[in-house]
């Protein structure tokens, strides 16, 4: 199974939309949050990234979703040595819900990535 | 430049950002989110830490420790940007003992282009980028000439309209005051004259 890790400037964020993901979508597939920085202040952790992503790597390699800032710069650097681990550049929530669906199915890694990618394309009110 | 010289500049380099932390907080909090300041304090504090602690033998220890400390504490985006330059110089410069200017400047060169990757950038985005390109075609004729190019480069990015980072989201609001970044930036050429 594809991994997904969630990475806020915020613990809570991070959590709350890890948990909705899997309210949503099951817990076929794992996910992990990585928000905050280790003081538990507003940023990104790089201990905290490398920790989730530790988790949730079943050999099939791992989909970051971000959401924003220093969210998605930590994110950038940490995949420069990391081959297995790709970023969906989709929006925070809906990304999260349906990677983690496509990736409980036992979908690849580029597909996970799609889907994620696919949430910015849907429209809320149309 | 030998290992000292390059422990000397990280020296210079966090004596400077701790004395200007408030200062640097303060321009972030006209466009930014306060924190910048601080969190670059937290990042070289914890640099000077990790290299007293491991003595490292090469500009290459240095520049790298330097860079992967800063990634892994400043925890604002300042931090991977940071982090990217110093790591890519560590591997620029390579395993050698000694370090000349244009090989620097060349360093610099690579570390620019990582940056502006990392974080989508390009010149007069105001940001970091602003200070740091000018500097690099002038650090090959001198560190004064880099340090006044940066410094130029900062003073610059006022009535710029942010195209990157969290000043972007005020828009027009962020016209009329100097990038938090880019200030930082000159701090750090500035610093390579008194290493």
């Amino acid at each position: 199974m594809v991994g997904i890790v969630l990475v806020s400037h915020s613990a809570g964020l991070a959590e709350e939309a890890a948990a909705l993901a899997v309210g949503i979508a099951g817990e076929d597939a794992p996910i992990r949050p990585a928000g905050g920085t280790e003081d538990g202040d507003l940023g990104t952790s790089l201990t905290k990234l490398e920790e989730a992503v530790a988790e949730v790597d079943q050999g099939d390699g791992v989909v970051l979703i971000m959401d924003l800032g220093s969210a998605v710069l930590t994110a950038r650097a940490f995949v420069e040595d990391r081959a297995d681990v790709v970023l969906a550049d989709a929006p925070f929530v809906e990304g999260a819900v349906n990677a983690l669906v496509t990736a409980g199915t036992g979908a690849p890694l580029d597909a996970v990535v799609a889907a994620a990618e696919e949430a910015r394309t849907i429209g809320k009110l149309c | 430049m030998d290992t000292a010289f390059f422990l000397r500049w990280i020296a210079v380099v966090t004596e400077r950002v701790r004395a200007e932390r408030d200062h640097l907080t303060d321009l972030d909090r006209a466009i930014g989110d306060a924190d910048h300041g601080v969190n670059l304090d937290r990042g070289f504090t914890a640099v000077e830490e990790a290299l007293a602690g491991r003595s490292p033998e090469t500009p290459a220890d240095v520049l790298t420790t330097t860079g992967t400390t800063l990634i892994r504490k400043v925890g604002g985006a300042s931090g991977p940007l940071y982090g990217t330059l110093f790591r890519t110089l560590g591997r620029s410069v390579g395993d050698v003992a000694e370090v000349s200017r244009e090989a620097l400047a060349e360093a610099f060169a690579q570390g620019l282009a990582a940056v502006m990757k990392l974080g989508s950038a390009q010149e007069g985005d105001k940001t970091m980028i602003d200070a740091l390109a000018p500097a690099i075609p002038e650090m090959r004729t001198s560190f004064d000439a880099a340090a006044r190019a940066a410094l130029d480069g900062a003073r610059a990015t006022t009535p710029l309209l942010a195209r990157k980072g969290r000043a972007s989201y005020l828009g027009e609001r962020s016209i009329g005051h100097q990038d938090p970044g880019a200030t930082s930036m000159a701090i750090v050429i500035d610093a390579l004259r008194a290493a």
